[in-house]
């Protein structure tokens, strides 16, 4: 995507290559083409491009992929910090 | 428009929080009233009549109650479309969930998963238009596929409910399902598997790549799992993002107002209202628009820099001139501020941006957004008694 990549370093996306089997759901999940099979395994091609969605951690029959999944806005992060807080409690709103 | 059957799931009926809440916008510890997504009364589709939007004729048996729908929008699903994307009715914009009929599909027809938010359901008929195929809705409470598999609505559970639900045993006689690339996040393809014996195939992100992926074999061609985010995609999500910051801009907007009214005079209280409106407009539109040609990865850096643009801009035609170093200070400081905050807040909204970078981009922030504007009302306050 033309001038849309976000922080770099920041994601929580894991892959154990040892026990991937290359069945290639994360390649076909992934819509950010972090994945790339290279033989009989996948391994992480840029992870920079990951956006923590969580599709392929979920769908690896083999479970080697993990990642600190989640949509992440700011208004819901402020939302939960506020309540964690006790600072305002419940809140309509509806962002997605 | 032609939605009925809505019916409200009060907080004793409501699905567990864990689905309805969770995971969206952050990590949503699954509490009764985590994030901002989803309100608190959660809306659900209700039963399948012949009240569904599109509804042709039953097709089967009686019993089965499968209605077949037309692919071709109408005039209100397009005026509903529309309204939606300005916040209006949008979290009752949902159709029944079940198995639906496109054109007569017979038991080797493929089976298409999608969500009961009407807008998705609209696109995925309107695709398929001149097939024969199954339309599989997951009761997603009205949210789109992406959002509802965010939330683990449109996921695993679901799904096989809703395959048991509809008799998609009997109905087709073959064992795969077609489901969005965008549902994959709620869905584990290999409980799917295990438990109903049908495999799942995730065809395409778009709904409109369906009729060149049935025609192609079944083929998902790189070009059809690329998400992208382009300038129209922004566009469209502007709308209900201002009218989701209309209450807070009123609140704030009017307290400013009040207060400059107070402090200073009908004339600059009606500029320093009009610089936060603007400052927020740019924050909430101007920035997701031209996002790819605002300078730096960050969203709070591109939403300070939009606000330096837009409070330059107040200088040179506002009479900037005439302002003392104070309030040129402060302008300069509070301005980029708001902006940079709700350029953060689009984040939310984006095909791109991972929790772990608006975790990272808030932290660093938060604190200096909160202290830009506090030293800006310090220096309006100083301003005012030099």
């Amino acid at each position: 995507m033309f001038g849309l990549r976000y922080l770099e370093n920041v994601v929580t996306l894991r892959l154990n290559p040892a026990g991937c089997t290359g069945c290639g759901r994360c390649v076909e999940v992934c819509p950010h083409q972090v994945f790339a099979l290279e033989g009989r395994k996948a391994r992480i091609d840029d992870c920079d491009a990951c956006m923590e969605c969580g599709a392929c951690a979920k769908n690896c029959p083999v479970r080697v992929i993990t990642v600190d999944a989640g949509v992440g806005c700011a208004s819901g992060m402020i939302n939960e910090w506020l309540q964690y807080h006790n600072i305002r409690r419940g809140g309509g709103g509806s962002c997605c | 428009m032609k939605i009925h059957q809505v019916k409200k799931i009060t907080r004793s009926t409501r699905i567990p929080q864990a689905n309805a809440a969770d995971r969206c916008c952050g990590s949503g510890k699954g509490t009764e009233t985590a994030s901002c997504c989803g309100p608190l009364m959660i809306v659900a589709g209700g039963e399948i009549t012949d009240k569904v939007p599109g509804f042709i004729s039953w097709v089967g048996t009686a019993a089965e109650k499968v209605p077949r729908i037309a692919t071709s929008l109408t005039y209100a699903d397009h005026a509903g479309a529309c309204m939606a994307r300005w916040g209006i009715n949008r979290m009752r914009y949902i159709v029944p969930p079940g198995r639906y009929a496109i054109g007569t599909p017979g038991p080797d027809a493929p089976v298409l998963v999608t969500g009961n938010y009407k807008m998705s359901f609209d696109m995925v008929r309107n695709a398929l238009s001149g097939r024969n195929a199954w339309l599989l809705v997951l009761e997603t409470f009205g949210v789109n596929v992406w959002c509802a598999a965010g939330k683990g609505t449109f996921g695993t559970a679901e799904l096989v409910r809703r395959i048991q639900k509809t008799g998609l045993h009997q109905a087709v006689s073959h064992r795969q399902l077609l489901l969005p690339i965008l549902g994959a996040p709620g869905v584990s393809a290999h409980e799917v598997a295990k438990r109903t014996g049908f495999t799942v195939r995730y065809a395409a992100i778009r709904a409109e790549d369906l009729p060149s992926f049935l025609d192609n074999g079944m083929v998902t061609t790189p070009e059809m799992r690329k998400i992208g985010f382009t300038t129209y995609d922004r566009l469209v999500l502007v709308p209900v993002e201002i009218v989701l910051t209309l209450k807070s801009i009123a609140l704030f907007g009017g307290a400013l107002f009040l207060a400059a009214l107070l402090a200073n005079g009908f004339g600059a209280a009606t500029v320093m209202t009009l610089a936060y409106l603007g400052a927020v407009l740019t924050g909430v539109a101007i920035v997701p628009v031209l996002l790819p040609w605002i300078p730096g990865r960050s969203f709070a850096v591109k939403g300070a820099l939009a606000g330096v643009v837009w409070s330059a801009d107040l200088y040179l035609y506002a009479g900037g001139g005439s302002w003392s170093v104070t309030t040129t200070i402060a302008a300069f400081l509070a301005l980029p501020a708001i902006c940079a905050f709700y350029a953060l807040n689009f984040t939310g909204c984006t095909t791109y941006t991972s929790p772990s970078g608006v975790k990272k981009e808030m932290h660093l922030g938060m604190p200096a957004m909160g202290s830009a504007v506090i030293a800006a009302v310090l220096l309006l306050v100083v301003g005012r008694f030099l």
